[in-house]
């Protein structure tokens, strides 16, 4: 079992509040992505719920239990760093071991979950190395042993990606959504990468200066923005925002298209401008547009063989039932 | 990549340095020629060819026993660094993970400490040893030799203690680590290095420490330091029985120091030089 419900929780720092009070219900099972720009507070959340931090205020129910007092350990989480965090001076199989060993489990149980951790993460080869010994992907893949093997009733993940490079990190995602499939463990995982948080959520927080903008499943989040940061913030390439004059078209303070529901044309649309960079990636071209008078670029993605170079003037046109509207103070206009 | 260096200069920067090395060492090398003369040859000038006579040795072996205040040493020294260790290694801890807005304050008035001429608790440190009965005594002069190291022995744990990752640490409590199983399962092993030089560093210190050792000790808890310089004055001046004293008091911190150098060096630039 691993659900989890923060009520009311707030985090200051002395006077400074880095989490004012905030309610987020964590189902049991559930794949969930704080995701954020840096210095949001998705850390700070995590390391609240790992008990590492304490709360200012509200309280933390794992299961139910109240355990906003209950040191890290007694939580029953796992925590996956950034860093690994693993012990240098001991073997990847010590390192395993390690948690069982500070609960007094039998040598025989432990050498049973050291074999299934090694084997289910190719680590059979490798269990007599210190970490000094290993390379990124396999150090990771020793934090997640070191977590698998307690049986916890959540597993955290603060950025655990983010030191691997672009191949690895892909493979990785991958292993650690096929991890979350097969043990049906709570996750909570938090990045500032919304490709990750795209591809691995069942639910995504998105967290904007300590406060929570949105809670929803991924698409939830891409098609029904509840707010302008939302939409910004998820998608990639980033959603084109216009204010002004071709907002109040639309009785909007602020409108947003994604770059894929804009047509680009030679010879007639909506809006005129100027083919800035484009970048043809073969199944997609993007091109940058400069010189609409509505923002700086807008950004147009289309199909690959769409073809039209820097300097071309075009015309854009938004698909209408796609166009996201916004108030003054942000909020989603429905 | 390595500069170029022309043969002369290179020639010339070892021979400078040579002659740095040996105005420094001549002291002691001056001290241990002079233990190999006799007590003529001593006081007749300056002469760098002793005769090699261990007449000296012997004179200062059959009067004083060397052992004693050897074992004392030993105790003082290994003693007072080990009792500084229990009490440092749990206080640079608490100031490497759990620093407070008073953490470097307090760094610098430990040090501070040090600062101070001894000779200015001369007359309080003296009552109490003699009130308390401590005086001569193994025990008081290791208490005494601990607490005036404890800064240093403190500084440079917390200087080790801060190169290691905070998240480790976290991790361990994660993992249902105790306060106690942190410091002694991942905290003291991962610093094994910086531990032992502090330890090395601490044993020569507390090795050559004379001030106090001489003040507060006649017989019984006298080591090597208090040792040479009951050569000096009863039996006037005899040169080379006191560099005869003096090299035995200083060969066993020389040899330490000769085979962990290598580690003493590392310990001390740790932190700087990475």
């Amino acid at each position: 079992m691993g659900r989890i419900t923060l009520e009311g929780v707030a985090k200051r720092f002395g006077d400074v509040e880095v989490i004012p009070p905030l309610n987020l219900d964590i189902e049991d099972g559930e794949f969930v992505v704080f995701v954020g720009p840096s210095g949001c507070g998705k850390s700070t959340l995590l390391r609240l719920i790992a008990g590492l931090e304490d709360v200012s205020d509200g309280r933390i129910l794992i299961d139910g239990k109240d355990a906003t007092d209950e040191s890290p350990a007694k939580r029953g989480l796992a925590m996956v760093f950034q860093s690994y965090a693993l012990y240098p001076h001991m073997s990847v199989r010590k390192n395993i071991a390690f948690p069982m060993k500070m609960a007094g489990m039998d040598q025989a149980e432990q050498d049973r979950r050291i074999e299934a951790a090694a084997k289910a993460l190719n680590l059979t080869n490798y269990l007599d190395r210190k970490p000094g010994q290993l390379s990124g992907g396999q150090r990771q893949r020793v934090a997640i042993g070191r977590a698998i093997v307690r049986e916890p009733s959540a597993f955290l993940f603060d950025e655990p990606l983010s030191n691997l490079d672009a191949a690895l990190r892909v493979g990785m995602r991958l292993e650690i959504s096929e991890l979350h499939n097969r043990l049906k463990t709570t996750m909570i995982y938090v990045t500032h990468d919304q490709v990750e948080a795209m591809t691995m959520a069942d639910k995504i927080v998105v967290l904007h200066a300590g406060r929570i903008e949105q809670v929803g499943s991924p698409l939830e989040l891409y098609l029904r923005p509840k707010n302008a940061f939302v939409a910004a913030f998820i998608g990639s390439p980033k959603m084109n925002l216009f204010t002004g004059a071709a907002a109040a078209e639309y009785g909007a303070t602020t409108i947003g298209v994604r770059p894929e529901h804009i047509a680009i044309s030679p010879t007639a649309g909506k809006w005129q401008g100027r083919v800035g960079v484009s970048e043809h990636l073969g199944s997609d071209s993007f091109f940058y547009v400069e010189d609409t008078g509505l923002a700086e670029t807008i950004t147009v993605r289309s199909d690959g063989e769409v073809n039209m170079h820097h300097g071309d003037t075009v015309w854009l046109t938004p698909t209408e039932d796609k166009i996201h509207k916004f108030d003054a103070n942000g909020d989603r206009i429905q | 990549m390595a500069r170029a260096v022309s043969r002369n200069t290179r020639i010339g920067w070892t021979i400078a340095a040579w002659v740095v090395a040996l105005i420094i060492f001549f002291p002691i090398l001056y001290t241990i020629i002079t233990s190999l003369k006799s007590e003529q040859e001593a006081i007749s000038g300056f002469n760098l060819i002793p005769s090699f006579t261990l007449q000296s040795y012997e004179t200062v072996q059959s009067q004083n026993n060397y052992f004693r205040p050897f074992m004392n040493s030993v105790i003082l020294a290994v003693g007072s660094t080990l009792l500084a260790l229990i009490v440092a290694i749990p206080a640079a801890w608490a100031m490497a993970f759990s620093p407070t807005r008073r953490t470097k304050d307090i760094l610098m008035w430990m040090l501070s400490t040090k600062m101070m001429p001894a000779v200015a608790v001369l007359v309080p440190i003296y009552l109490i040893f003699l009130r308390t009965g401590l005086m001569d005594t193994r025990i008081g002069l290791t208490v005494l030799l601990m607490l005036i190291n404890l800064p240093i022995v403190i500084w440079m744990l917390y200087t080790y203690f801060r190169e290691i990752p905070g998240e480790i640490l976290e991790a361990a409590r994660m993992d249902g680590a105790t306060l106690r199983d942190e410091i002694l399962y991942i905290l003291t092993p991962m610093a094994v290095p910086g531990i032992a030089s502090t330890m090395l560093l601490n044993i020569i210190l507390a090795w050559n420490e004379a001030f106090w050792t001489i003040q507060l000790t006649t017989t019984n808890a006298a080591p090597l330091s208090a040792f040479i310089a009951s050569f000096s004055s009863p039996q006037g001046l005899f040169w080379a029985k006191l560099s005869a004293a003096s090299t035995m008091a200083i060969a066993p911190i020389l040899i330490l120091g000769w085979f962990s150098q290598k580690q003493l060096v590392r310990g001390l630039t740790f932190g700087a030089v990475k």
